[in-house]
């Protein structure tokens, strides 16, 4: 009910400003998307990419942006490539952007040290630098809603659960397997701790760029005969470990991707193989949220979406979308306080760092049940919001836990930590988040 | 029969040109007085007019990357091109290069940052001596495939031994900010024109010492070496020092271009940042531009390197609208498809076509 007299509402004031818009239109944000639609990363790039654009034409095409400033961006390839994104950054740099979303781990690293520089906000969502999670340190940077240690820990208390206990972790055998990159390796820390906290066995394995040749990488699975599985892969690489962790027979619902790892172009190419995959969340899958039917009716139905329709709802395209959204309600949230009108970095900045999206709002936006709260704080870029288990069936996705909140008694300090550590190398010095407000 | 081949050919050239009474004079850098003129001009342009004139997006993404792979093409140029021995290990001693500079830039803060360069291209040099070792034994493809050995060994390494970065949970270098003379000139508050004017010098330095290298007697030796190693042998030239010497002062190129690609253009890279592609890829950037020439590591960079962002940018420079993955697709057909054409136009690559211009340009307009 109320949704549609917001929807009534928003007309009616598309309609009053319908004289307007004209002048409207030379009011834009921009955005540049890093994207990588070619090359062996584009399986997983091309969904996200398609999420987030169709998200922003939404937004263009149902509301007229957002507050009446059009949202206006531009894609840049960057092949998954460090050189390449830098190149892209530089280029769309001539632009005035607000933001940026880098997609690539390796790449946000690159970004971090120009963000305050350029005055352009990194927001690398659920990837990139988890020491940035410190708002204190990393006032430029954000990741939530979650991050790579919180996802680590979250997944180490699934594998517990389904053991009957994070007791009965002792002994037991895990294994990472990971993409050969900062992104991989993101979080080896993490569950090296865990692996002493809980005394189980941690093996960490490593796929080479791009990820085509992991025979190697079974040969040892199939040695060491882990217990459990959680991998860190991107691209080509998962549906080639999926393979052949299926032609090795190991048990599928003991291997758990993260939330890059658990797409359908991750599991399809293995058939049947994949049955009982698991992969980590922080949304849920599917199309039966009320942002599909508005993206059916105002983007799709118009001809103007850039994926096809029956891709809609896959694990990656819906986190395009979760990704726009939380940059349109960071922006809608710096609007509050400075006004409807195109934005400066540092206004940007602020609206991410007070962005409070709550369940209500997200209902407003058509995702309720869709994916969780977050709030943001000037100590906390992360959120440390819970964690969601998805399970492939050999036709969807089905999400089969409750939330599962990370461990943020052991990931929290960790953070804290290395946010030091990583500060030293730029030469930052930490804000008095006190004096912020 | 020599001897009236040259007078009769400087007698076609009677008042067409600059003649040379010593061999010094021959022997010169640029012999001819328009070139000295063009390369001064080029060299001191290239200091003054970027800095101010140029955007951001020109010095970081276009200039800066070309200086620093001329400066790997030129290390390489001199061991394939000059001593003929084919390799591919450039990635991996960028590396050795580019993480020594991070480990001796974050261990020693105080130590100048030109010294970090040329310590890690010394480091680089060794390791580059110890790979260069097979090269006594075997020639050509067999080469090419034990320095792909050092290309993997050595990428793995930094990968795997966490000392090399610090213990960085990430695996990535990231280039601190350091002063010369007062001036950040690496780091991420390092201005692009700062890093560009260093890598600019760097570069002139290098390319001016590699000139004088190869037309002297190292260069002679290499070459000897080249054309038939027998021969060489016999003429006294001495094989393990002179491929030995090649294999160093290569790697030691490499080295500084790869401590350049980390603190001068990406600020921050993982191994990934030198895998075999970059090996590949300063491989073309000396066959395309012209093995056994210095002029033609920078004709090859700066195919390489230029050509991708002018076709990324082209559409857009005329107003056409393509989707990315298109645009990216046509960009790595239209490449492929230049490379072929210069190599068939000009096996003996861009260096070649330039001085073939410069001749037909000397007797214009009378050809003969």
């Amino acid at each position: 009910m109320k949704i549609r007299r917001i929807w009534i509402a928003a007309l009616a004031a598309l309609v009053l400003a319908a004289p307007m818009l004209a002048a409207a239109q030379s009011k834009e944000v921009f955005i540049p998307l890093l994207v990588y639609r070619t090359g062996p990363y584009a399986p997983s790039g091309i969904p996200i990419a398609d999420g987030f654009v169709d998200y922003f034409t939404l937004l263009n095409e149902r509301d007229g942006g957002l507050n009446g400033v059009k949202l206006a961006w531009e894609e840049c390839e960057t092949q998954y490539d460090n050189k390449q994104g830098v190149e892209c950054y530089e280029r769309l740099k001539g632009k005035s952007p607000v933001l940026v979303n880098p997609y690539s781990t390796a790449i946000t690293y690159s970004l971090i040290p120009k963000a305050p520089v350029d005055k352009i906000v990194v927001f690398s969502m659920g990837y990139g630098m988890s020491a940035a999670s410190d708002g204190r340190w990393f006032p430029w940077v954000f990741n939530f809603p979650t991050n790579y240690w919180s996802q680590a820990s979250a997944v180490i208390r699934h594998i517990g659960a389904q053991e009957g206990g994070l007791d009965k972790l002792k002994g037991k055998k895990i294994a990472h397997i990971f993409h050969n990159s900062a992104y991989g390796k993101e979080a080896n820390p993490t569950l090296d701790e865990l692996s002493k906290k809980y005394q189980f066995e941690l093996s960490l394995l490593a796929v080479d760029h791009p990820g085509q040749e992991q025979k190697a990488t079974w040969l040892q699975v199939r040695r060491l005969n882990p217990d459990w599985i959680f991998m860190s892969g991107w691209g080509v690489m998962n549906q080639v470990a999926i393979k052949e962790a299926a032609s090795v027979g190991f048990k599928m619902d003991h291997l758990i991707g993260n939330w890059w790892s658990a797409n359908d172009s991750d599991v399809v190419p293995a058939g049947e193989g994949a049955k009982g995959y698991k992969g980590a969340t922080f949304h849920a899958p599917g199309t039966s949220f009320k942002v599909h039917a508005d993206l059916l009716k105002f983007v799709y139905d118009k001809g103007k979406g850039a994926a096809k329709k029956e891709d809609l709802g896959a694990p990656l395209y819906n986190r395009g979308l979760v990704n726009a959204m939380l940059a349109a309600e960071a922006l809608r949230t710096a609007m509050t306080k400075f006004g409807n009108k195109p934005l400066s970095g540092e206004q940007v900045r602020w609206g991410f760092e007070n962005l409070n999206l709550t369940e209500q709002r997200l209902e407003q936006v058509g995702m309720k049940n869709f994916t969780h709260p977050v709030r943001v704080t000037c100590e906390d870029h992360e959120g440390s919001g819970p964690v969601l288990i998805q399970q492939w069936d050999g036709k969807k996705w089905n999400v089969v836990s409750d939330w599962i909140a990370p461990m943020r008694d052991v990931v929290r300090p960790k953070i804290e930590a290395a946010a030091v550590e990583e500060s030293k190398k730029l030469g930052y010095t930490m804000r008095d988040c006190a004096k912020e407000k | 029969m020599i001897t009236t081949d040259r007078r009769s050919r400087r007698d076609s050239l009677q008042g067409a040109g600059q003649f040379k009474t010593t061999y010094g004079a021959d022997q010169a850098v640029f012999p001819v007085a328009q070139d000295r003129v063009v390369v001064a001009a080029a060299v001191v342009a290239a200091f003054v007019v970027p800095p101010p004139v140029a955007s951001d997006y020109w010095l970081q993404a276009v200039l800066i990357p070309f200086l620093v792979y001329a400066l790997a093409a030129i290390g390489l140029n001199l061991l394939t091109g000059y001593a003929g021995q084919l390799s591919l290990g450039t990635g991996g001693f960028m590396a050795v290069g580019a993480y020594s500079a991070f480990k001796l830039a974050t261990a020693f803060p105080h130590l100048n940052i030109l010294v970090v360069f040329v310590l890690s291209g010394l480091v680089a040099a060794a390791v580059g001596l110890f790979f260069g070792i097979p090269s006594l034994r075997i020639k050509g493809f067999y080469l090419a495939v034990a320095t792909l050995a050092s290309q993997f060994f050595l990428v793995w390494l930094f990968n795997k031994v966490a000392w090399f970065t610090n213990y960085a949970s990430s695996g990535t270098i990231t280039a601190p900010d350091r002063t010369l003379f007062g001036v950040v000139i690496t780091g991420p508050n390092s201005t692009a024109a700062a890093r560009y004017l260093l890598a600019l010098g760097l570069v002139a330095v290098f390319a001016v010492i590699a000139k004088n290298l190869v037309r002297g007697r190292v260069g002679r030796a290499w070459m000897a070496i080249r054309d038939r190693d027998i021969a060489a042998e016999i003429i006294g030239v001495r094989p393990l020092r002179t491929k030995l010497l090649a294999f160093g002062i290569s790697s030691f190129y490499c080295g500084v271009a790869g401590a350049g690609l980390v603190f001068l253009y990406l600020g921050s890279a993982e191994t990934l940042a030198f895998d075999i592609s970059i090996s590949f890829l300063v491989l073309f950037m000396v066959i395309i531009g012209g093995l056994g020439s210095i002029l033609g590591s920078f004709l090859g960079a700066a195919f390489i390197v230029l050509m991708p962002i002018v076709l990324a940018n082209a559409p857009h420079a005329i107003g056409l609208r393509l989707p990315v993955a298109l645009q990216k697709q046509i960009e790595l057909m239209v490449f492929g498809g230049l490379i072929i054409f210069f190599l068939i136009v000009e096996p003996r690559g861009l260096a070649r076509l330039w001085q073939i211009t410069k001749e037909k340009l000397r007797l214009w307009p009378f050809p003969h």
